[in-house]
């Protein structure tokens, strides 16, 4: 079953190998820099090693998915090799696992990593951190792979701390701006409330089973749930809410629109493709613990549902095309979740795998239209773009269309078989099917509207200042090549009604068993799915139209729509007043407790106590006249030696 | 013999540093580094051939010293160690030619009687982990806390005379209940004798305990009894800072695990559940006071507040897991904070400043500084992969074992760390550069970054590697715990284990 392949450690290493070279030739180029202030250093090798790292994890995870595939389904790579933490209780080992589920995502990380480090080149070029940010990139591969390979739940948390890191680093950037890095800390503190919920769900999850290996943990919890169902619920429910944070879904998701501050290759690779799907990996790495726990996946269904529908909303008024496209990545993540909360385990990796390739193009175009732009992000100072960069709207609108779902594009398929088993599941997922087309409409709506925006209508810059151009070949070719995944990436996974394989589901098989074996199954009837797939079809192709239409006439047509309800303008625009609510709930009343804490309680309080019985016993020093000079040494002198004579006295005095 | 040769000589260093010209200041500081660095290279040794499996204690050095009068109870110069103590002398032994290297930076006068301090307060330190007689004990504590008030007295900034004399009441309160319950432990047992107690099975009077405990307390410090802390870290100069919270502070827990939870294990299980709490509320409270700081060093001293609040609630977890992050976070928090006060030292001789809103913008101007500032950060917030993480981790899953309530509340810590060392790390590093005179600064230079290097690979090394540090303690903590299960179970079988236990056992 199980298959020693000591190369899988070669996956992350190298890029963390990469990392330090890049970190090196930073200093390299700070150094010559200051020598003199025009030297750029040696900084095509720190692009050349950070690409070609990723580029060999790429193949060897390449090589691992082919010895995957020629063995059975069960059969896992593993690689262990020393133990990490003995706790007594629990002991953790340092150890890598690839199975079918950690060989997507390998290919994912890698492959649409490789893509966007090459991007990376043409993108930060000119940066004076270009060497460092390559860095950060690499290690944040690495993180991301030691996250989808670890054998434990623990060597997972390395990972997904680890992610959280780069993210925290990457957002912050540029962080002379200031608000850059307030945005990183935003990120990592609303993480790390996630965190702290998967932390305690770890604990659970050692009472229960005494081992935090995944696949112990996986394969033991039917034999577990007679005796323990409520500590498994409630450690599923707190390892979702981990997931919350990582995968930016409600009530944590309002760090991920502020992570926008990082550089625009950053969002496509972490903020979209990558790191916020950890949440979606992990809930289908414990599968048979969340099949065990109906009530949670009812939450998680519910909770994605309303994510999905409060980044649709929020991302129909955006006006910074980054920022549509964020609230978009929260509401992609939200039907993942939704997929999940039916036990579609496979349908949400399936769009895990499609969002990746075309959010990561959308984030990538979206890149290469602000570059293009010098520096432009606000949709309202575009238009017309279309003729300026040709290969960038080309590529765009292929990811614009598999995003809003239109027939037989890859979103449209991974979409559709959520919804569909949303539908399935029936009662109260009836209502989160119905929250998921209507977010379908939405989605179809807001994209075309970026798209119309951008591209389409007058050209609304200032043409005297910003000349619009195409970007360099080597960010053209990475969209291609995602544009053509999101074009046809849905073979991955068509839909049964078609008589042919669900590839991705056949694949993943063996680690869905156990999770469906403790679910209910539920089937959805030929007619009633054909049903579904022409609705899909009509309210993408429509709200599309819609959407590009009306929009072609520049960002006033938001006031003809909205114009008369100021209010709702500013509750969907600032994502459902969630950040101000925090504000008012959360932050400013930890200030005051902060502040309480500090002043009242410790220096008025207890502070007050002290010196008071200080001031006491100085002043009985004095009346006794042992301070000769009263000064504080001598004070402290007459003192020690009191003590010491008391001491002294007492020891020898001997009156025992 | 080892163990008397590693105490006393930095003893003798001082000794020797003594008679010599005080003018020629890096003739001192050579010998002081020297002596040092020997001792750290003994520290090293000692821990190697150390055999962490086995319980009890190695390497016994004894000779008589004299008897007690009134009860005829000989006092005996014994040293000794075992699987806690081991931990701390390396820390202790580590630490010091580190300490001695960041001196040259800040103290340019009275190096002599500087350095002569230094070295007394380490055979303090040292001695007070190895002693094995409690008399001998309780000499090295104060042998130890002395020289502190010369350093902060003398060498501190402004506000040193009032913080001195804080420390120097807390401490003598401290001390004095101390010597309350040590003198009435000798005459009760017949014997000071620390192994014959602990081998001790009877039930000692819990009244004894609380004396230690209350000492102890101070000393680490748990709330309330902290005030104390932040204005002498405050106020220390950078290597005082280094030493109390990387030693110092750890005598206080050391002693909580020795004299309170190892001697008196009766009495520990009864007060477990109110140092469970205050551990647990002094992690919050710790760190809401960091929280509300404007004074970087401050803040950090808060943030200790905050630390050791999880090492007390590891402790009194009274588990296998809680005891083993315990004392490993010991060590922990001796690197990170220890790295913490070595930053702020460094960023303070060149700014003059510790206010926050004074910096801004330094990743810009000190690259080198900030990368070693993010990493230490990192290791305190405890990112996984390095060393806090390891320590949180198990006691956090030890307290859990014990009291889910209490874990719970501990890892709101994992969050509020996150929130104020992010936040001083922002304020410090990021945004534009505010003060013209922060474009200009240095960045480290050679010394600094030799003195830190080694304790960032020691973060580096515990967060992938802890079982060398671990597998060093297991064997004395393990018979701890068994002990403790054996009084639990000769106890009132309602009042001992959690539920989680219980129905694993079930």
């Amino acid at each position: 079953m199980t298959a020693t392949w000591n190369a899988l450690w070669l996956v992350p290493l190298l890029p963390l190998l990469g990392s330090a070279v890049c970190g090196v030739i930073h200093f390299l180029c700070l150094k010559q820099r200051r020598a003199d202030p025009n030297a750029t250093g040696p900084i095509g090798a720190a692009s050349a090693v950070a690409c070609a790292s990723v580029l060999a994890s790429f193949v060897i995870a390449v090589v691992a998915f082919f010895k995957l595939l020629n063995a059975d389904g069960f059969t896992a790579l593993t690689s262990s090799a020393w133990h990490w933490i003995d706790a007594g209780s629990v002991s953790i080992d340092v150890a890598m696992v690839a199975d079918r589920l950690s060989s997507v995502m390998l290919l994912v990380v890698t492959g649409v990593g490789f893509l966007i480090h090459v991007y990376s080149i043409g993108y930060m070029k000119g940066d004076p951190g270009f060497a460092k940010f390559f860095a950060y990139l690499n290690l944040f591969v690495f993180a991301m792979l030691i996250l989808v390979l670890s054998s434990n739940l623990i060597g997972l948390f390395v990972g997904w701390e680890g992610v959280g890191l780069c993210s925290y680093l990457l957002i912050g950037f540029w962080y002379e701006k200031g608000w850059p890095a307030a945005a990183g800390q935003k990120a990592f503190v609303v993480n790390r409330i996630g965190d702290a919920c998967f932390l305690v769900g770890s604990f659970l999850l050692v009472s229960v089973f005494g081992t935090l290996d995944l696949s112990d943990v996986a394969a033991s919890v039917p034999a577990q749930l007679d005796a323990h169902a409520g500590r498994l619920a409630l450690a599923a429910l707190l390892l979702f809410g981990g997931a919350c944070g990582k995968s930016a879904q409600f009530p944590l998701l309002t760090w991920l629109p502020d992570a926008m501050a990082g550089p625009t290759p950053v969002s496509a690779l972490i903020h979209a493709a990558t790191m916020v799907t950890a949440g979606v990996y992990l809930v289908v790495r414990l599968n048979p613990l969340f099949a065990a726990a109906p009530e949670v996946l009812t939450v998680i269904g519910t909770v994605g549902a309303l994510t999905a529908l409060i980044g649709a909303s929020t991302a129909l008024l955006q006006r910074d095309i980054k920022k549509v496209l964020a609230y978009s990545t929260v509401s992609q993540l939200g039907y993942m979740f939704l997929g999940l909360g039916s036990g579609a385990w496979a349908a949400a990796i399936f769009h895990l795998v499609t969002h990746a390739f075309f959010k990561g193009l959308l984030f990538l175009g979206a890149g290469s239209v602000i570059h293009g732009m010098h520096e432009e992000q606000d949709m309202a100072r575009m238009g017309g773009l279309w003729s300026y960069m040709p290969r960038t709207f080309l590529t765009f609108l292929c990811g614009a269309a598999a995003l809003s779902g239109l027939p037989l594009l890859s979103g449209f398929f991974s979409k559709d078989e959520i919804l569909a088993h949303t539908f399935a599941s029936g009662g109260f997922h009836y209502a989160l099917w119905f929250v998921g087309v209507a977010t379908a409409a939405m989605t179809a709506f807001y994209t075309w509207r970026m798209v119309s925006l951008t591209f389409f209508g007058e050209a609304r810059f200032d043409a005297a200042h910003v000349k619009p151009h195409e970007s360099p070949a080597v960010m053209t070719a990475p969209l291609m090549i995602l544009a053509f995944l999101s074009v046809v990436g849905g073979v991955l996974g068509l839909p049964h009604v078609f008589h042919v394989t669900h590839l991705l589901k056949t694949w993943l098989e063996p680690v869905t068993a156990g999770g469906d074996a403790l679910l209910t199954a539920h089937t959805l009837s030929v007619g009633s799915e054909w049903v579904l797939l022409g609705l899909g079809s009509v309210l993408a192709l429509a709200f599309a139209h819609y959407g590009f239409h009306l929009y072609k006439r520049g960002p006033e047509t938001d006031d003809e729509i909205y114009g008369s309800r100021p209010e709702v303008v500013g509750f969907l625009s600032s994502a459902w007043s969630l950040d101000r609510i925090y504000d008012k709930l959360v932050v400013k009343p930890l200030k005051l407790g902060a502040f309480l804490i500090a002043v009242v309680v410790d220096q008025f309080a207890i502070d007050g106590l002290v010196n008071g019985a200080g001031a006491l016993a100085a002043n009985v020093a004095r009346r006794l006249r042992v301070l000769v000079d009263g000064s504080v040494k001598s004070y402290a002198l007459w003192m020690g030696a009191g003590a010491a004579a008391l001491a002294i006295v007492w020891i020898f005095g001997g009156s025992a | 013999m080892g163990l008397v040769a590693l105490t006393f000589l930095p003893l003798a260093a001082a000794v020797v540093i003594a008679l010599l010209p005080g003018r020629n200041a890096a003739l001192l500081r050579a010998v002081a580094f020297f002596a040092t660095t020997l001792v750290a290279g003994m520290g090293a040794g000692l821990f190697v051939d150390f055999e962490g499996g086995v319980p009890g204690l190695q390497s016994v050095y004894e000779s008589a010293w004299f008897t007690l009068p009134g009860a005829d109870v000989p006092v005996h110069f014994r040293l000794g160690v075992d699987g806690i103590s081991i931990l701390m002398v390396v820390l202790t032994a580590i630490l010091m030619p580190l300490v001695v290297l960041s001196s040259y930076g800040h103290v340019k006068e009275r190096v002599k009687e500087f350095l002569f301090w230094l070295l007394v307060m380490e055979t303090g330190m040292l001695g007070v982990f190895l002693a094995l007689d409690l008399v001998l004990f309780y000499f090295f504590w104060e042998v130890s806390l002395v020289p502190l008030y010369f350093l902060v007295g003398i060498w501190g900034s402004d506000r040193r005379l009032y913080a001195t004399v804080k420390f120097f009441l807390y401490t003598v309160a401290g001390s004095l209940v101390m010597l309350v319950g040590v003198i009435e432990l000798i005459y009760s047992q017949g014997t000071s004798d620390v192994g014959a107690l602990l081998a001790n099975t009877s039930e000692l009077p819990a009244w004894i305990f609380a004396s230690f405990a209350l000492a102890f307390a101070i000393k680490v410090p748990v709330i309330p009894f902290h005030t104390w802390l932040a204005d002498a870290h405050t106020e220390a100069p950078t290597s005082g800072s280094v030493l109390l919270a990387g030693v110092l502070l750890k005598m206080g827990t050391y002693g909580l695990l020795r004299f309170g939870i190892q001697m008196f294990p009766h009495a520990a299980v009864d007060a477990a559940p109110l140092f469970l709490a205050l551990g647990a509320i002094g992690i919050v409270y710790g760190a809401l006071l960091a929280m509300a700081q404007t004074d970087l060093k401050r803040l950090i001293a808060c943030s200790s507040v905050s630390h050791l609040g999880f090492v007390v609630l590891g402790m009194f977890a009274l588990t296998q897991a809680g005891l083993r992050g315990g004392v490993l976070q010991m060590v922990n928090h001796g690197i990170s904070t220890g790295l913490l006060f070595l930053l702020v030292g460094m960023v303070y001789e060149r700014t003059h400043t510790r206010e926050l809103d004074r910096f801004g913008g330094l990743a810009a101007t000190m690259p080198l500084f900030a990368l070693f500032f993010v990493i230490t950060v990192l290791s305190s917030v405890g990112l996984p992969g390095l060393n806090g993480f390891v320590g949180e981790y198990m006691i956090l899953l030890g307290t859990f074992e014990a009291s889910p309530l209490w874990s719970v509340v501990g890892v709101t810590g994992v969050i509020f760390g996150a929130i104020y060392l992010l936040r001083a790390t922002r304020k410090v590093l990021f945004g534009p550069v505010v003060h013209e005179s922060n474009r200009r600064l240095a960045d480290l230079n050679g010394r600094e970054i030799a003195l830190m290097a080694p304790l960032v690979l020691l973060a580096v090394w515990i967060g992938v590697r802890p079982n060398t540090f671990i597998g060093k303690t297991a064997g004395t903590l393990d018979a701890l715990q068994r002990r403790i299960e054996d009084v639990r179970g000769a106890g009132d079988s309602a009042a001992a284990p959690s539920p989680i236990v219980e129905e694993e056992q079930g």
